[in-house]
């Protein structure tokens, strides 16, 4: 039986074994799996929430880990927030989930009282005899952030989210998995259930500390297999305690992992670096490991690895078992009537290989021509110096709009040094891009925002 | 620097850096005459927009927009006093 067939997570957990030796590590501390089999974290509340709607809201991931584990088999529906949902959007979710309780650590905000029961949940473990049969599979779901702020709601189960498109890879040590992601989101959750339906064990990331405390953590508590997106990978690199991690197995997500990053890293770490292509509602698509950016074209218009890939004016599509089920509310199926699931994500042939260009609606309009911000942002990051990138539109009142560009470099150079980059960033993109793509200005600045999700931050710049 | 000299300035740093060989640039010459297209305008508006901190174009009526070279340095030492008034 495949460990995300089990009735529950917690089942799954068991039957990996050896739960002793495994752990899941929060910001203040480690919990050891074995003491989950007597213990609850939510006060013993799992059997009166049985059948039940639940939102968990907590400011900690490892609290609303436990949370996952303990209800996972017993509520109908597990709803995922992360701490940056806003008030009405939460509201909004709550209603179209028909809440029937809220799991929260630490206080809630008064305009939230009143929705549902409010359940206290956190990392304390209290000793708690109960039995845990699973008794019907529970819908997970997921926001996600459409084009207009509203969260979608993406409901997914243990099978769609535990179905991995690993092969295991022998190691002398013990797997530990980490993350720059938040668990509740796509990303993130998929890595908490490999590790978990694995046998392995988990560091998670938190918002409370800085990226050097995340990486000094994950690392003193021996990460094998890290991953995040190529902005988070990106920050790491820069951070004074990147050498903290050294993980064998290295992969990013989410974003486009140009030749670049991808070099980067893998020369950095000495790692095996691998990208994937996931999002909340196709699921994890498929791993590339062969050190390129982009997938081969063979794997177009096939199965591969069990997803269909095709690419459709433009666009990737994929179709698997790891698709989630569909939204909630009122929204458009997730996949077309022949099961694909289109991605909006761009992508371009060249040679034998598709590579991706970037989203769809993320385009930038210079006199009518399109561009996309990626395209001269993996440009710029072959400049030796170039840590990171953004691209956005600025306006103009003469052709709509122009590509303007901001980069942080590596160091800190001075002055005539920054001058001197700006103008060698500008002669590279006259090289390698058409003239209307060439970004009109170019600003070297110290930083560039990172979102909640990980992904460079592209709006309101 | 005079608006004058920035704006010149910034028409022979696009060129340069658009391998464009300019024309020339005395007040009577049409800007689409100068070698300089719509886009290469563009850039320079917007580097000038960065430098002097206006966009005479972005509240220009049709009836305005400036054909010569002189025309085009007129708009913008306008705007810049304007703007110190």
């Amino acid at each position: 039986m495949q460990p995300y067939e089990r009735e529950s997570l917690w089942d799954a957990i068991c039957a990996a074994g050896n739960l002793s030796e495994r752990f899941l590590c929060g910001v203040e501390r480690v919990v050891t799996l074995a003491k989950l089999e007597r213990c609850t974290s939510l006060n013993g509340r799992a059997e009166s929430l049985r059948g039940r709607s639940v939102l968990l809201r907590t400011k900690d991931q490892l609290a609303s880990a436990l949370a996952m584990i303990e209800l996972d088999g017993i509520v109908r529906r597990m709803v995922l927030c992360t701490p940056d949902l806003k008030t009405e959007d939460f509201l909004y979710v709550a209603a179209a989930v028909q809440a029937d309780a809220i799991l929260c650590d630490g206080t809630i905000a008064e305009d939230l009282h009143g929705v549902a029961e409010l359940v206290p949940c956190g990392t304390d473990l209290e000793e708690h005899a109960f039995h845990r049969g699973a008794q019907q599979p529970t819908e997970w779901i997921l926001l996600t952030s459409g084009t207009t702020g509203t969260p979608k709601m993406v409901v997914h189960t243990l099978k769609t989210l535990g179905m991995t498109v690993e092969s295991s890879v022998s190691l002398t040590q013990r797997p530990v998995w980490a993350t720059f992601y938040d668990i509740r989101r796509y990303g993130g959750l998929c890595i908490f259930l490999r590790a978990l339906l694995g046998g392995d064990s988990m560091v998670l990331s938190s918002s409370g500390e800085t990226t050097a405390e995340f990486l000094q953590r994950a690392g003193a508590h021996g990460v094998t297999h890290m991953t995040g997106t190529p902005s988070h990978w990106r920050r790491a690199i820069m951070s004074p305690a990147a050498r903290s991690v050294s993980p064998p197995y290295l992969r990013m997500s989410g974003e486009i992992a140009d030749q670049s990053i991808l070099d980067r890293t893998r020369d950095f770490y000495q790692a095996n670096v691998a990208h994937a292509f996931a999002s909340t509602e196709a699921g994890v698509g498929f791993v590339v490991n062969d050190g390129l950016a982009g997938f081969p074209a063979a794997w177009a218009g096939t199965r591969h690895v069990e997803v269909d890939i095709k690419v459709e004016d433009g666009a990737l599509c994929l179709r698997s078992r790891r698709n989630a089920i569909c939204y909630l509310g009122n929204q458009p199926a997730v996949a077309g009537a022949d099961g694909f699931v289109n991605t909006g994500d761009m992508v371009e042939q060249r040679g034998d290989r598709y590579y991706f260009v970037g989203r769809r609606d993320g385009m930038i309009n210079v006199g009518g021509l399109k561009i996309h911000p990626e395209e001269v942002e993996a440009v710029l990051q072959l400049h030796p110096m170039v840590r990171m990138a953004l691209a956005r539109a600025r306006k103009s009142s003469i052709t709509g709009s122009l590509v303007t560009a901001e980069v942080v470099l590596d160091g800190d150079p001075g002055e005539g040094e920054r001058a001197k980059v700006a103008e060698e960033l500008l002669q590279l993109c006259r090289n390698r891009l058409p003239a209307h793509k060439v970004p009109a200005t170019i600003r070297i600045v110290t930083e560039l925002a990172v979102g909640v999700t990980g992904k460079i931050a592209r709006r309101g710049a | 620097m005079s608006v004058q000299s920035l704006v010149m300035q910034q028409f022979a740093s696009v060129a340069k850096q658009q391998s464009i060989e300019l024309a020339p640039l005395s007040n009577e010459v049409v800007l689409l005459d100068s070698g300089l297209d719509s886009l290469c305008l563009a850039v320079v508006v917007a580097r000038l927009e960065d430098e002097l901190g206006v966009d005479p174009f972005a509240s220009a009526a049709e009836s305005q927009l400036p054909v010569t070279v002189g025309e085009f340095v007129r708009l913008y030492e306008d705007a810049v006093n304007k703007q110190l008034k």
